[in-house]
């Protein structure tokens, strides 16, 4: 890398880099999981969903030559595993939380099994706009290229908050995670609004999964997620469940996610794996420092499991 | 729960028909239930997977005949799913014990990485004791490293209110990276070139086999250990003090038990649980620490306990169970020429199945308490109104 010549400098750009590519899986996850946690349930399948969208984004953009369909594909499989959550959980006497998990193992466990023939072959990946052409610095350029899927993710952060702030169906989904009597007293399903939640939810989840394996890193491995399906889910609580504030924490959690690569680029590669851990860490700490015994947190849709 | 046994055999009782149209008595059945949901949601499971590997191109029988034999079929492969049920026996533990309080505790994966650092740790300080005081002293750590990773999450449950699913799943990859760190860097063994490992505990120090069987004691640790956890959980007022937790909360408050401390300890003894299985690993199948002992054991060890319903006893069978499902994994990927994450697509499926059994709980056999009772008397006047 062309960081090391710039010395400590090429620290801070390979961060915030990193932070813009390693960002928007988080700000994917965080969206769905926001709208499915918005309508009271909570989805810790997440995890499964990133990576089996990844796997079929991966997939279907080898197959078809077109990296947005891929992206397609993988919001659709996304969607089909919301559906199969929202589902079960339909079923009375069914634990969210455990199904979150069970869904969580089958996708990985699918997605490693139907994505071993593409461990080899290249597919077509999303290209980037190229930002920071006017500099004559590599490591700037690197840095500047923003990938079109973060900017609709990006919109989709501002586009969400409104969606609930001044919708009709923004309203119902919020009435619906806030208090479940009261939306069946106005009439309304519960059943059917969490479905769509949850399905939606999965969509995005599936959408960020692509970027992994179409964008950055921009191959299907096995280690292609360690877990930022799963931090998402944290990183939603200490969002207190707003869109655009789901945004800068991904922000967040992308440079945490990116201290070890960029460690690396400036040619410190001691305590690697230490570094890795900083997001699982950083995660850790915040939900310490905002949880609380006594109270429900500010801006926490009541109906959800996890609070009780 | 166990109820009452049922008292007399009756013809469902032999053949049990989950369609629900089936005469049973009433006293059994809350029993025979707890037997017969796990096992049809096993075979709507392996139906499942069956149409799955199908649709892979494999041959079903064939499939099913590989898994049978790598898990059962010889004394030889059944030694080897023994060997694979011990650390899951301890790592069920970890959600096991926790469940009964109501906690969905995931951190045995993260438990046993650290009990295994924790037991080669011990095992290199030491080196030239008896071999018996170092097999102790590793057992003693690794427990205390588990349980102090697991009793973390439950603290910051009762102290910060953190949700302890989300923290034991982020602990997992804390462990992991802390103990890929220590093994790759600090604690390496130069003469590990391939696959970086510590200083091996040495032979004296290993953990012998039963006698007569290829497999380690880690296999009796796991038993006893659920043993001693059912006998705990069903026959202690402890037990009694932290199932009624689980039940309902601001009962057990009100009642005035030290809620805080009795899911504090309880998380200590479930990580406790997971970080032997560590030692075991370490000390009887390794002799060193490296990256074969992230082997998912902890992931497969929540399934065996919710397929166990959280029973610590039923853990004991479930765990072979899965021990032999595990073991099949390499005739599999030989044979049938299936990739190796059949066996967690496997898993993952009797996991969402074993769930979504959850709600046909109780309404099995909806027939009889109403044929019993003047219900249908009420059905009647119901119809009438």
């Amino acid at each position: 890398m062309s960081g090391a010549s710039m010395g400590l400098w090429g620290l801070p750009i390979a961060l915030a880099g990193g932070a813009l590519r390693v960002s928007a899986p988080y700000l994917f996850v965080s969206l769905g999981e926001c709208l499915t946690e918005k309508s009271g349930r909570i989805n810790l399948g997440q995890e499964g969903t990133l990576i089996m969208g990844a796997m079929s984004g991966y997939g279907v953009s080898y197959l078809s030559g077109s990296a947005w369909l891929g992206v397609l594909a993988a919001g659709a499989i996304g969607m089909v595993l919301g559906a199969l959550h929202a589902w079960l959980c339909s079923l009375p006497r069914v634990n969210d939380v455990a199904v979150g998990i069970a869904l969580m193992l089958l996708g990985i466990g699918l997605a490693f099994f139907l994505g071993k023939p593409l461990i080899q072959p290249t597919a077509p990946r999303l290209s980037a706009l190229e930002l920071g052409a006017w500099s004559a610095n590599a490591s700037l350029r690197t840095a500047l290229q923003i990938n079109t899927l973060l900017l609709a993710g990006i919109a989709a952060a501002f586009a969400m908050r409104s969606f609930f702030r001044r919708t009709r169906w923004g309203l119902v989904i919020r009435v619906v995670g806030e208090d479940a009597n009261a939306a069946r007293a106005m009439g309304y399903d519960i059943t059917r609004v969490r479905f769509l939640a949850t399905a939606v939810g999965g969509f995005f989840a599936g959408v960020g999964g692509s970027f992994l394996s179409l964008y950055y890193p921009g191959s299907w491995n096995e280690g292609l997620s360690s877990g930022q399906g799963l931090m998402a889910v944290a990183l939603v609580i200490f969002a207190r469940w707003d869109p655009v504030r789901c945004l800068w924490a991904s922000l967040l959690f992308g440079g945490a996610s990116a201290v070890g690569p960029a460690l690396q680029s400036v040619g410190i590669t001691v305590g690697y794996n230490l570094f890795a851990t900083a997001p699982y860490v950083l995660t850790l700490a915040i939900m310490i420092a905002t949880s609380s015994a006594r109270r429900t947190l500010a801006g926490q849709p009541a109906e959800l499991t996890v609070a009780r | 729960m166990t109820g009452a046994p049922a008292s007399a055999p009756t013809p469902a009782g032999s053949a049990p028909d989950p369609t629900g149209d089936v005469e049973m008595p009433a006293r059994g059945s809350a029993w025979l239930e707890a037997l017969v949901i796990p096992c049809g949601a096993l075979a709507v499971s392996f139906v499942v997977f069956g149409a799955f590997v199908a649709l892979a191109g494999a041959s079903v029988p064939g499939v099913y005949y590989q898994m049978y034999r790598g898990a059962f079929g010889t004394w030889f492969s059944f030694q080897n799913t023994l060997l694979r049920s011990a650390p899951l026996m301890l790592t069920a533990l970890c959600t096991a014990l926790p469940a009964q309080l109501g906690l969905v505790v995931i951190g045995g994966e993260g438990a046993l990485v650290l009990g295994a650092l924790a037991a080669v740790v011990t095992a290199h300080a030491l080196v030239s004791g008896n071999p018996w005081v170092v097999l102790v002293g590793m057992a003693a750590s690794a427990s205390a490293a588990g349980g102090a990773l697991v009793g973390l999450a439950g603290a910051l449950r009762v102290l910060r209110g953190v949700n302890e699913t989300i923290s034991t799943l982020l602990l997992n990859y804390i462990a992991i990276g802390v103990f890929k760190h220590l093994v790759e860097g600090p604690m390496r063994d130069p003469a590990s070139l391939n696959k970086p490992s510590t200083r091996p505990i040495g032979d004296a120090n290993a953990l012998g086999n039963i006698p007569g069987m290829e497999v380690h004691w880690g296999l009796v640790y796991g038993a006893v250990a659920c043993l001693l956890a059912y006998v705990l959980m069903r026959r202690t007022s402890f037990g009694f003090a932290a199932r009624m937790i689980g039940g309902n909360v601001r009962a057990a408050l009100l009642s005035g038990l030290a809620v805080k401390r009795i899911v504090v300890i309880t998380c200590v003894l479930a990580g406790a649980c997971a970080g032997l299985a560590g030692m075991a690993e370490v000390a009887a199948v390794h002799g060193t620490a490296n990256a074969s002992l992230i082997a998912g054991y902890g992931y497969t060890g929540v399934l065996v306990a919710f397929l166990a319903r959280q029973n610590p006893l039923a853990v004991v069978p479930v765990a072979i169970l899965l021990g032999g499902i595990g073991a099949s994994g390499g005739l599999l990927q030989r044979e049938e020429h299936l990739p190796d994450a059949a066996v967690n697509v496997l898993q993952g499926i009797v996991f969402v199945v074993i769930l979504a059994s959850e709600t046909v709980r109780g309404r099995l056999w909806p027939r009889l308490p109403r044929g019993l009772q003047p219900a249908p008397a009420a059905e009647g006047s119901r119809e009438a109104a």
